[in-house]
């Protein structure tokens, strides 16, 4: 892949147009509607969706995707059988894998990257794969026709954030708060520091996830980034019994937050 | 034999030893890292570093550790054991090398706080150890399972000032709380440093816990020639989970002709058993199931319970330098009453499985009669004496 693949240039023209992005997630092979989640969330207005390939050492992870990743591997999930699934979903908006490493390597390089490409994901996030074990990935991807997207944090410093923005395809994932996945109650100081620190280095799409849950929280968010992921607060309602429906309506009140404010 | 001076020395500069090691680490974390590599490349190679912690380790750990030429045990068994005794070290067992070096670190870079994770309790109790002497905050991650079958060593974390925080996620062992204390960590990297307890981990970890422990197999490498007219053993035996007190002891004997023989548990036999992975910030051998979902370890000790065994030893094992051996629960058991009975130690159950090995193997090929066999005892049995009185009643 040279120059600006699909998921970049996606997101790049719904920003440039003024729209402030919301990638929502899911957790592949968390019950029988997942698939269906995935379809409300892009009827909802998502510009691109995560889905994520659980693992059994989810260490980024805070307690509602841990129990989603654990219950979804328990009904059966494997990263085959999600990727398969995906086979026959043309939902319109990119698909970007989010898993560990592990499997990742356990699979092999190319085969998991062909297996993504072939299967409508354009886009992969390996949180515990850092700029210094990249190599042996990006090229399988690349060759695959996969962006990866790298994830920056708050401690990072500025050298190393250039280099980051440099390598990462898609967009670049700011990390806004120094933690694991999870709800909170208020946005971290952090996350604006974040965005603008990002927003200063490269014109890639620069999105924040971590710790944002509420439609108010993503408005604030997006006053210095171009958009959000949102994912526990999502996979919270769907381990407490919501159907599509609901998430839908979840992921349309950010969606409306968003346009509103924007 | 050829002998590889290269070998346990220097990990390359992406923290790999051959096709092993490496830094999986979510960016949060690695700028910790790289201050850590730092921090320790620099203090290892500063002599007042050295001699602080070679101080502590006499005047506070008890070192030397003497080396037990086991001549009962000999006679049955038809070849010359000699224990190396870090079971008299003070906190009973090895990882107070580990943790007295960490915690001076610690205190170099500034931080104030210190997180472990522990499995059996023994790299918990250091680790509360050090940090009540150090004056530092110490909180511990425990599998609670672990919590429950290893109830004094909690207690003496207590005892000693230290917060233990029961993990409830997984399979609820040492897995479990490697995976909470970096969960820890990425929240609190800026004041606190993550205490790992063995040979695994990110890079620098492998590298930095095998010079901690390096002490174990330096000394008794002089101390053998002394016993043994200037000879070195002709095999070297250590239990392996994560592998730190065997990395420590092999350092000592891996460029003279000794055969290194780690002895993993039956039912968490990462060399045995595993296949190539990544887990908790390294590539190494790994149970894993064929998606490469990390499976749990299962072992009466719960020192070794993990489903994965330190970079090195698995470079050691694929260049054919050490040899890894497992053993089961039962001779476990047996060979820890044979020990206690014949020479008068109760071992830990971790070391225990040396001990099973050397009695299943002496007198065969694998350990023929007349050898001579320095046998790392790791750590002494109180942890576990109430465990093995469940398993011994009828």
């Amino acid at each position: 892949m040279s120059g600006v693949g699909p998921l970049e240039a996606h997101l790049r023209e719904r920003r440039d147009a003024g729209r402030k992005l919301l990638i929502p997630y899911v957790t592949g092979g968390l019950g029988d509607q997942w698939l269906d989640v995935l379809w409300a969330m892009a009827d909802a207005g998502a510009d691109a969706i995560e889905v994520g390939i659980p693992f059994s050492d989810p260490v980024m992870d805070g307690p509602t995707i841990q129990e989603a990743s654990q219950k979804a591997l328990d009904l059966g999930a494997t990263p085959i059988g999600i990727l398969d699934a995906l086979r026959d979903v043309d939902v319109s908006v990119p698909l970007v894998a989010m898993t560990y490493y592990n499997l990742v390597f356990r699979t092999g390089h190319r085969r998991f990257a062909r297996l993504l490409a072939d299967n409508h994901v354009c886009g992969a996030i390996i949180p515990d794969v850092p700029l210094e074990e990249l190599d042996d990935w990006a090229r399988a991807a690349e060759d695959g026709g996969v962006e990866t997207v790298l994830l920056a944090a708050p401690v990072t410093p500025d050298d190393r954030l250039a280099e980051l923005c440099r390598r990462t395809q898609g967009f670049v994932y700011g990390v806004s708060v120094m933690g694991i996945t999870g709800e909170r109650q208020a946005l971290a100081e952090s996350a604006a520091v974040m965005a603008k620190r990002l927003k200063a280095q490269t014109d890639k799409p620069v999105i924040l996830g971590f710790g944002i849950s509420t439609p108010e929280q993503a408005v604030e968010a997006t006053r210095d980034a171009d958009g959000v992921v949102v994912a526990s607060a999502l996979m919270r309602r769907m381990l407490d019994g919501a159907g599509p429906e609901d998430i839908g309506e979840a992921v349309a009140a950010l969606r409306s937050a968003l346009d509103t404010a924007g | 034999m050829a002998v590889d001076d290269s070998l346990m020395g220097m990990p390359s500069a992406s923290g790999r030893f051959g096709d092993f090691g490496g830094r999986y680490m979510p960016e949060s974390l690695v700028p910790a890292c790289l201050e850590l590599e730092e921090a320790f490349t620099e203090a290892w190679s500063d002599a007042s570093f050295r001699d602080e912690y070679a101080r502590l380790l006499r005047d506070y750990g008890g070192r030397p550790t003497p080396v037990t030429d086991c001549t009962r045990l000999s006679e049955r068994l038809g070849v010359r054991v000699l224990l190396k005794r870090e079971d008299l070290t003070h906190t009973g067992s090895h990882k107070i090398n580990n943790v007295v070096g960490q915690a001076l670190l610690t205190t170099r870079m500034g931080k104030r706080r210190v997180i472990a994770e522990t499995g059996a309790g023994q790299h918990g109790v250091a680790t509360a150890t050090a940090c009540a002497m150090f004056g530092l905050e110490c909180v511990v991650y425990m599998g609670d399972v672990d919590v429950e079958r290893q109830a004094l060593n909690v207690f003496r974390m207590k005892l000693l000032g230290a917060e233990v925080r029961p993990v409830s996620s997984g399979s609820r062992t040492l897995k479990d709380a490697i995976n909470e204390a970096l969960r820890d960590w990425v929240a609190s990297v800026e004041t606190t440093h993550y205490c790992l307890g063995s040979v695994m981990g990110p890079h620098p970890y492998p590298w930095m816990v095998r010079e901690f422990q390096r002490v174990v197999g330096e000394e008794a490498r002089d101390q053998c020639r002394e016993l043994l007219d200037g000879a070195d053993p002709d095999y070297v035996v250590a239990c392996v989970g994560g592998g730190s007190n065997a990395a420590g002891t092999f350092a000592g004997f891996v460029d003279t002709n000794a055969r290194l023989v780690g002895v993993e548990p039956e039912g968490g036999a990462a060399i045995g058993h595993g296949v190539p992975g990544v887990v908790h910030g390294s590539r190494s051998f790994l149970l894993q199931d064929e998606h490469g979902q990390v499976l749990e370890a299962r072992s009466i000790s719960a020192g070794l319970d993990y489903p994965g065994v330190g970079p090195e030893h698995a470079h050691l094992a694929s260049i054919g330098r050490a040899t890894y051996v497992s053993a089961g629960d039962a001779e476990v058991l047996e060979a820890l009453q044979v020990l206690a009975r014949t020479e008068g130690i109760i071992p830990a159950l971790e070391p225990a499985h040396a001990v099973a090995w050397l009695l299943r193997a002496a007198g065969t090929d694998e350990l023929p009669t007349g050898s001579t066999v320095l046998l790392t005892m790791s750590g002494r049995g109180d942890k576990d004496a109430e465990q093995v009185m469940h398993l011994l009643s009828p």
